[in-house]
């Protein structure tokens, strides 16, 4: 599996893919489960409180790529359903779409899941989830004063991601 | 296998998720009965878990997933009866598939007197329009 180069943030994020801020909400997970950051932009509705919130997001996604791991349909030896597969192995998935919002998904191999919530005719996200990624490992992985595994409170990262998605498409 | 396999498996699941119809159009591997009862029943709650998770309200569930080697492409009928197919990264016009062999199910399925509903499909008058309809497909996109 490729990742993304050297460490330094590419000079160009990619160009966003379509005109006006259509993000919804954003949130990274741990391998553990342990929802990292939750930011939200736009969400008229809310149906759970936070903590069942991550609960479900976390199980649909764990879900999802057991169900295309076991459904990849070009490799032979696919394993039993729900058989436990580290990161980047098995087929994984990078977006779904409903009609009304579009879910873009990455998981880095240290297992570290970003998960980008936006408008259903928002183009392929991929690089800019990447890029995200590429925030984390600079603001937060690379600051003194956070220890892995705990929620995400480190303000420069958050104003940073918050200019990044508002200028996405 | 054939190289010009768009269209790599189909399934139909009823309103409660059992899955009532699957074919296999010449994917890797083998994937047997109880495989694809559960992957159905699975894609069934995970279908109805996303409209739960969405931001604005009246989501009706997944119509797109995009893995690393498929795409999935899904249908829900008004009643709830659900049709997905897994095809090639890609792959364009799958709804007007889908909605043709909705309209296959309600012609050679519903109308059979001798079937009964939510029970697996076996009607050879489907499979054989199904067949064509897949084939068709397969044809268009070899013509492109």
């Amino acid at each position: 599996m490729q990742f993304f180069g050297g460490s330094e943030i590419s000079p160009s994020p990619p160009a966003p893919t379509a005109a006006g801020n259509n993000a919804h909400m954003l949130y990274v997970f741990n391998r553990n489960g342990v929802c990292l950051l939750y930011r939200e932009w736009n969400r008229p509705l809310k149906t759970l409180s936070a903590q069942q919130d991550y609960k479900l997001m976390f199980g649909l996604l764990f879900s999802l790529k057991s169900l295309t791991a076991k459904m990849d349909p070009t490799s032979v030896e696919k394993g039993n359903l729900g058989v436990p597969q580290l990161p980047g192995q098995g087929c994984s998935f990078h977006s779904f779409r409903t009609n009304t919002y579009k879910l873009s998904f990455m998981e880095s191999p240290s297992g570290i899941k970003i998960i980008l919530v936006t408008h259903p005719r928002t183009g392929d996200l991929r690089e800019s989830l990447k890029y995200i990624y590429n925030l984390y490992v600079e603001y937060v992985v690379k600051n003194p004063l956070y220890s892995p595994g705990n929620p995400i409170k480190c303000d420069l990262f958050n104003t940073t991601l918050d200019q990044y998605v508002r200028g996405l498409g | 296998m054939a190289a010009a396999a768009a269209v790599y498996s189909l399934y139909i699941i009823n309103k409660s998720g059992g899955l009532i119809f699957y074919k296999d159009y010449g994917s890797a591997g083998r994937m047997d009965t109880n495989d694809s009862l559960r992957l159905a029943s699975l894609w069934h709650s995970m279908h109805a878990i996303s409209q739960q998770l969405s931001p604005v309200p009246s989501c009706s569930g997944i119509e797109l997933l995009q893995a690393d080697t498929f795409d999935l492409h899904c249908f829900q009928s008004l009643t709830g009866t659900k049709f997905f197919v897994v095809c090639e990264p890609g792959t364009q016009h799958m709804e007007g598939l889908l909605k043709h062999i909705y309209e296959l199910y309600t012609d050679f399925v519903l109308k059979n007197p001798f079937y009964e509903m939510e029970m697996p499909i076996r009607c050879e008058l489907f499979d054989i329009n199904l067949a064509q309809a897949v084939q068709k497909d397969r044809v268009a996109l070899l013509g492109r």
